[in-house]
């Protein structure tokens, strides 16, 4: 049974809908011990970091995914659910950033406005761009689907490059669009409204959490 | 790199599409789902849905509208029209809606904006924009609201600089003087908000032929472009589009 993570982050249905396609048990809940029973978690979400990580934090479910993840539960982050996975996140420019999940190092930032020459991009990043998929990711979460495939993203803020970086797109900064650790995953972009590239991407997640 | 964007809009009138619909095959052509999923299945990159009823006893409708669309489509869709408050903005992103569209309301009371953007996410909140050129004034267009009926004395470029900097995360910009006419869009209005904004412009209002969706992307600077009545009377598919956009050295997702 997969548990998509229930904490008001919007556009829970069409993740819903997606992994159920792909042949999961799909169930949505807010309660961690939900989560701690789950064979998969999904985290998703769009908003903000510091508003998302608050509920996740004051309802428990901060822990039961932290819990879960180093049990070696498959996990995989959403967009605002990738964000969350990492150490911290830049809310706005004023104060210090807010702690994150901590699954991966590094700090979520605010996508420039600008490319290194200077030339303005429109951030929001909004739109389909194609993501460019290292070896290992290539194994994994994005087995049989084409490289510098098209997905569909919708964003302000980037993850931090890393060792767990498995996927990349450009706009003003090249940024990673996807990671991997272990079984814990995550994509920068909506898998359930990216065609028929997401929906392989869904499917390849759930039959990760087969494989237990 | 970012693809361009082709974005079929369905102007739905008690949940019906209106402005003919003219497509084969169709079971139900006035059905907005089943022609939404016909533009699904030929690639369009998202779609919106105008709902042009926009009385408030007829909301239950289009949230039942967005929620099936959330069930049935895997592309992102807007809704827009007849938002007054950040609740009923609220009902249509639980009903599953990617991103609303405010236009009337949000010249009204411009701080729905900023509160719908600080609740939902900035790449939530699309700012439609109907404009008009203003006569004899050079490049100068006005902002109007309810459907066209009311001038607002706004200047279309400041309407637009002004909802990007309280938090809009796109601009749905409509050029009245060309909407309907099938001359292209207005590439003077298009890219005057588009170069005044640092968020992404959506183009609407005047394609009549292929090389009008180009244009707007080349000559306008816009990021999207968007059209209605070639799509629904099938004189243009998604895929007509796309490949004279590429063509033309458009970044488009075939």
């Amino acid at each position: 049974m997969i548990v998509i993570v229930d904490y008001q982050k919007g556009n829970i249905k069409s993740v819903e809908r997606g992994l159920a396609s792909a042949g999961a048990d799909v169930r949505v809940t807010p309660a961690a011990d939900g989560i701690r029973e789950a064979d998969g978690i999904v985290l998703p979400g769009v908003g903000a970091f510091a508003d998302a990580m608050a509920t996740l934090e004051e309802t428990g479910q901060a822990d039961a995914i932290r819990d879960a993840v180093a049990a070696g539960v498959p996990f995989l982050g959403i967009c605002l659910g990738m964000h969350l996975m990492y150490e911290a996140g830049e809310e706005h420019a004023e104060g210090a950033p807010t702690r994150g999940l901590g699954l991966l190092p590094g700090v979520v930032g605010r996508m420039p406005a600008q490319d290194v020459e200077g030339r303005a991009y429109k951030v929001p990043h909004v739109g389909w761009n194609t993501v460019h998929v290292t070896d290992a990711g290539a194994q994994g979460l994005f087995a049989g689907i084409p490289q510098d495939e098209y997905f569909y993203f919708t964003h302000s803020y980037v993850a931090p490059e890393g060792e767990a970086t498995c996927g990349r797109t450009a706009h003003s900064v090249t940024f990673p669009s996807a990671c991997a650790r272990g079984r814990a995953f995550g994509v920068q972009f909506h898998p359930e409204k990216s065609s028929d590239a997401g929906a392989a991407l869904l499917a390849n997640f759930v039959r990760l959490t087969k494989e237990r | 790199m970012l693809a361009k964007r082709v974005i079929p809009c369905l102007d739905v009138k008690d949940g019906r599409v209106v402005k003919g619909v003219n497509f084969v095959g169709l079971r139900d052509a006035g059905d907005p789902i089943e022609l939404a999923r016909r533009y699904d299945e030929e690639r369009a990159d998202e779609v919106i849905f105008l709902d042009i009823t926009a009385t408030s006893d007829e909301r239950s409708t289009v949230v039942d509208l967005a929620s099936r669309a959330s069930a049935e489509l895997h592309l992102p869709y807007t809704v827009g029209g007849g938002f007054r408050s950040v609740d009923d903005i609220r009902q249509m992103i639980a009903a599953g809606a990617d991103k609303v569209s405010v236009n009337s309301a949000a010249v009204k009371d411009p701080s729905l904006i900023t509160v719908a953007a600080r609740a939902f996410g900035t790449q939530a909140i699309l700012v439609a924009i109907d404009a008009k050129r203003v006569p004899g004034a050079g490049d100068k267009w006005e902002v109007y609201t309810a459907g066209g009926r009311n001038a607002t004395g706004l200047d279309a470029v400041a309407w637009a600089s002004e909802a990007a900097k309280r938090g809009a995360g796109e601009i749905l910009l409509t050029s009245m003087d060309r909407d309907g006419s099938r001359e292209g869009f207005d590439c003077a209005l298009t890219r005057a908000v588009a170069r005044a904004v640092d968020i992404p412009v959506i183009a609407s209002g005047g394609v009549g032929c292929l090389e009008h969706f180009a244009e707007g992307v080349i000559e306008g600077e816009a990021d999207a472009v968007l059209a209605a009545s070639v799509f629904h009377f099938g004189e243009l598919s998604i895929r007509d589009v796309k490949e004279d956009m590429a063509a033309r050295g458009i970044p488009v997702r075939m």
